[in-house]
């Protein structure tokens, strides 16, 4: 029986607030008890509580200190750790007073704590390392000055353009000459497969269902408005989830480029829908493997599978929906990519380019030069270990993948040992943009090799403000209760986000990058062609570095 | 900045009047070299221009090496022009400079030109890496009816030490470039004309898409897609691989090098091949400044400009002798007699073509092509 003072004996069943990876700040001299901070946190991490406290007062006319008890109302931290605050700091958004803030505590266990009834962490975002990344160190060091004039970045002419699609060697053409004229030979009956020209950044696949509905229709507007009005041809990869049918049948769709992953989820209603289709789509993506949970296939937990989603995607309404790690018809790298894209080109009458997106992996050369023999393969993106997620085991997000600066740089010069460095696209994708440097992540990654981006996580920040960071902060995309909106099928919640708003900061975003990507290209005299595999512009403060991605080094 | 000047005639000169041309242009340069292409030869090579001729510098060390070799390989050597040597003060005389004409290998001899033009590669990229390491060796060109000089130093002043000046050299083609690599390590290697398998070219300003193109030229898996010392060096080799690799007529040297916008592309009635030419030949896409001056081996000259034109160029002249300026006051030198308004300064989507014999000149845009 506990005693009637209300103190416990034995506290050992607790955790200390010093365990958590935030402790809520809070000011009860600021704070008016208006509850909107408990009301809002997503993960119940703060309480309304009531207290019995001795107290110090002074009143009347001359006044004088005086010891009081009293009962008074105050906001706690729980210390049950399945409720630990997140760090959004929701509560300070809401807070009138500026009375409440969570603080990041870098002394937390957290990780020796959350695998309560023996399941391993599971959480949204990105790889918890708040570290400078390879692509960050990089810098544009050749400049052009005299010997060779800068351009203008305002006023010369730029061409910022990419392409995906099997690009045919020259020596292959089916060209002949005929008055002094190069014709193409129509009689050679030579295979010319589909190429597009994009904007070198695209968005990376993010699913609906991962996506709430205002989240996902606000990036597909903005990547419409780009293309339409503004003339920048940026695409979006739909992510493993399906396609909504209605604008696969409309023009739109060849903004768009469609995933098949290993759940198919969503390609029972995109192969009915095939004979409807007025437009291809800008290609068609086929996901072996994600830079944030390499070996895992996709998953959105149940509490995300509402009508909407369970309909676009063929499955029954909240269930978890993990997809398997691999293709499960395919046993070998033959079979998983050669067979699967020419089966996915055939299902577009070979129109569309379709290509493999792996996890970065000390192993992607080996893919690479499958796909490097297989005329049908139209690009290969490789996500990098910085990638991110609605879904993952931590362990995975932090500890697997490998970063994507040298696993292109590797890929594009074994392209380069063949002489297919302009045959075989690379994308790049995975912590492109990680720290805000979007046009410089790119445009290091292009003259890495790559030949175009991939992003997720940066247009969620920009467009959305995104919480999440490296320090864990929100990261819960996979609960379904995303504060922003962005990652929830939870109505209450999406429709914080404007679906306007997002689409207006999606176009704000890239029309920034083109004329960042253009003040870098400036000083570097190259303007005419995307400078891909430039490598003389590029240093590394780091010397074996340097070595590793045959840059320079300079300090 | 590089200083060029080109000639083309109907008569053979001398390549005095280039380095004189150059002599007017020299605020433009710092006298850091010179080099020299002539082609389709008079005086001694008049009558020898079926045979290969071997330009270079050697060692005396590296003379008998070269001379060793070219007897295994079994080349005749018929005739050796050696430059009459005058010391000038400031150039470094080495020990030998020549230009060897050889008859081929006895087994050679009734192989198609194809065949022989392989194995004059062959044999000079073979010298190139016997003489490269310490310098005993270097050989610029081993082609028919074509040799070249190069060294380091003021160009009058190199025309003088080599004695061009009372030299009976003369051609009817003839290339000068008046200024090394000075951006980079002076090197013999690095200083134009660059020459491979009778295409020529010299190049005015800085390739700043040099790696990219020097990365798909070397993987190519043509051995004469080497060396690199000067980013200039792949203007040369592009010309090589468009018009004799992948048999494109030379107007598409500028269609690989600038290419047009798609809306351009639009406008020209070979559009669909373009198009595949716009994304296959991507990575040989230059990005200037350059003016680039070059040949082809039927002795066809042109000059095209980056597609940004940020370079000098002209050319002008009368029937018969065209000359192919990086500037006017060097066409002023060379072909004073000239209409002047008629000088053809190149834009951005022009490609000046002189024909063999210097007997016209035309314009060939890019856009009405």
């Amino acid at each position: 029986m506990e005693p009637a003072t209300g103190l416990k004996l034995d506290y050992n069943h607790k955790l200390t607030i010093k365990e958590f990876p935030y402790i809520v700040r809070w000011r009860e001299d600021r704070c008016k008890r208006c509850g909107q901070c408990t009301a809002v946190c997503p993960n119940g991490a703060i309480k309304p509580a009531v207290k019995y406290m001795r107290v110090i007062e002074s009143g009347g006319d001359t006044p004088k200190p005086r010891p009081v008890r009293r009962i008074i109302h105050v906001i706690e931290q729980v210390d049950n750790m399945e409720n630990y605050c997140t760090g959004c700091a929701m509560c300070a958004l809401v807070c009138p007073n500026n009375a409440i803030e969570p603080e990041y505590n870098p002394q937390n266990k957290f990780l020796f704590y959350k695998n309560r009834g023996g399941e391993g962490y599971k959480r949204g975002g990105r790889r918890n390392d708040p570290g400078v990344s390879t692509l960050d160190r990089i810098k544009f060091t050749r400049i052009s000055m005299l010997t060779d004039p800068a351009l203008d970045a305002g006023r010369h002419e730029f061409r910022v353009r990419s392409y995906i699609g099997r690009i045919l060697p020259p020596e292959e053409l089916p060209l002949k000459v005929e008055d002094g004229r190069l014709v193409v030979d129509k009689s050679s009956g030579k295979f010319i497969p589909p190429v597009r020209e994009i904007f070198p950044i695209m968005i990376g696949s993010m699913s609906i269902g991962a996506l709430s509905p205002h989240m996902w229709e606000g990036l597909a507007m903005g990547v419409a408005y780009l293309n339409e009005v503004e003339g920048i041809p940026v695409v979006m990869c739909s992510g493993e989830g399906g396609f909504p049918p209605r604008l696969l049948k409309s023009r739109y769709v060849k903004y768009f480029i469609l995933q098949i992953a290993s759940g198919y989820f969503g390609w029972d209603s995109i192969i009915h829908t095939l004979p409807y289709m007025t437009e291809d789509p800008a290609a068609i993506e086929i996901k072996y493997g994600q830079g944030a949970k390499p070996g895992d296939g996709g998953l959105l937990m149940a509490p995300k599978v509402i009508k909407l989603i369970a309909e676009i995607r063929g499955v029954p309404k909240f269930v978890d929906l993990p997809s398997p790690p691999t293709h499960q018809t395919k046993y070998s790298i033959e079979e998983a990519v050669m067979k699967m894209i020419q089966s996915m080109s055939m299902a577009f009458g070979f129109r569309v380019p379709v290509y493999p997106k792996i996890s970065g992996t000390r192993t992607a050369k080996a893919v690479l030069n499958n796909l490097a023999r297989n005329p049908y393969a139209a690009a290969l993106c490789i996500d990098g270990e910085d990638g991110g997620t609605g879904a993952a085991y931590n362990v995975s997000l932090d500890k697997m993948g490998h970063p994507i600066a040298s696993n292109i740089r590797e890929c594009y010069l074994d392209l380069v040992k063949q002489g297919k460095q302009n045959e075989l696209p690379l994308i790049a994708a995975g912590g492109i943009g990680k720290k805000g440097n979007l046009a410089a992540n790119t445009a290091a990654l292009i003259m890495l090799g790559a030949s175009a981006v991939a992003i997720g996580k940066y247009i969620m920040q920009a467009t959305a403000d995104c919480l999440g960071d490296e320090y864990n902060r929100c990261n819960m995309c996979n609960t379904g209760k995303c504060p922003r909106g962005i990652a929830t099928q939870d109505p209450k919640l999406y429709r914080r986000l404007d679906p306007d708003k997002v689409a207006e900061r999606v176009v704000e975003v890239f029309k920034a990058a083109d004329v960042e990507l253009r003040k870098i290209f400036a000083p570097m005299g190259r303007s005419t062609e995307l400078p891909i595999g430039m490598s003389d512009g590029l240093s590394i403060d780091d010397k074996e570095m340097a070595e590793r991605l045959e840059i320079s080094y300079a300090c | 900045m590089c200083r060029l000047a080109a000639i083309s005639s109907s008569k053979y000169f001398s390549p005095m009047e280039n380095i004189l041309a150059l002599e007017t242009m020299k605020e433009g340069h710092d006298g850091s070299g010179l080099g020299l292409t002539l082609k389709d030869l008079g005086g001694d090579f008049k009558d020898l221009k079926d045979y290969p001729i071997l330009s270079g510098i050697c060692s005396n060390r590296g003379r008998e090496v070269l001379d060793a070799y070219m007897d295994e390989m079994g080349f005749k050597l018929i005739y050796r022009w050696r430059p009459k040597i005058k010391p000038v003060k400031g150039i470094v005389a080495r020990d030998f400079y020549f230009a060897g004409v050889y008859d081929y290998p006895e087994e050679w001899k009734d192989k198609p030109f194809e065949e022989k033009e392989q194995l004059l590669m062959n044999t000079r990229l073979a010298l190139r890496r016997m003489g490269e390491a310490d310098e005993s060796i270097f050989v610029f060109s081993f082609y028919p009816d074509v040799i070249t000089l190069k060294e380091v130093g003021d160009p009058l002043e190199v025309a003088e030490f080599f004695g061009l000046d009372k030299d009976i050299l003369k051609a009817k083609v003839i290339f000068a470039q008046g200024r090394q690599n000075t951006n980079y390590q002076i090197y013999l290697y690095a200083c134009h004309p660059f020459f491979l398998q009778g295409y020529c070219t010299m190049t005015n300003g800085e390739n700043t898409a040099f790696v990219p193109i020097r990365e798909f030229l070397m993987s190519r898996g043509f051995p004469g897609y080497m060396g690199y010392n000067s980013d200039s060096e792949v203007f040369c080799h592009i010309l090589h691989y468009t018009n004799k690799r992948l048999g494109f007529p030379l107007t598409y040297y500028k269609d690989v090098i600038t290419p047009l916008k798609w809306q351009e592309i639009e406008q020209r009635p070979d559009r669909e091949a373009l198009s595949l030419i716009k994304q296959s030949l991507r990575p040989l896409c230059i990005d200037g400044p350059n003016m680039v001056i070059g040949f082809i081996p039927d002795g066809t000259c042109f000059m095209v400009q980056d597609a940004k034109k940020l370079r000098p160029g002209v050319v002008g002249g009368v029937k018969g002798k065209y000359a192919l300026m990086s500037e006017l006051c060097g066409l002023d030198k060379v072909i004073p007699e000239r209409d002047k308004s008629k000088d053809i300064y190149p834009m951005k989507y022009d490609m000046v073509i002189v024909s063999p014999e210097a007997k016209e000149v035309k314009v060939w845009n890019q856009l009405q092509a």
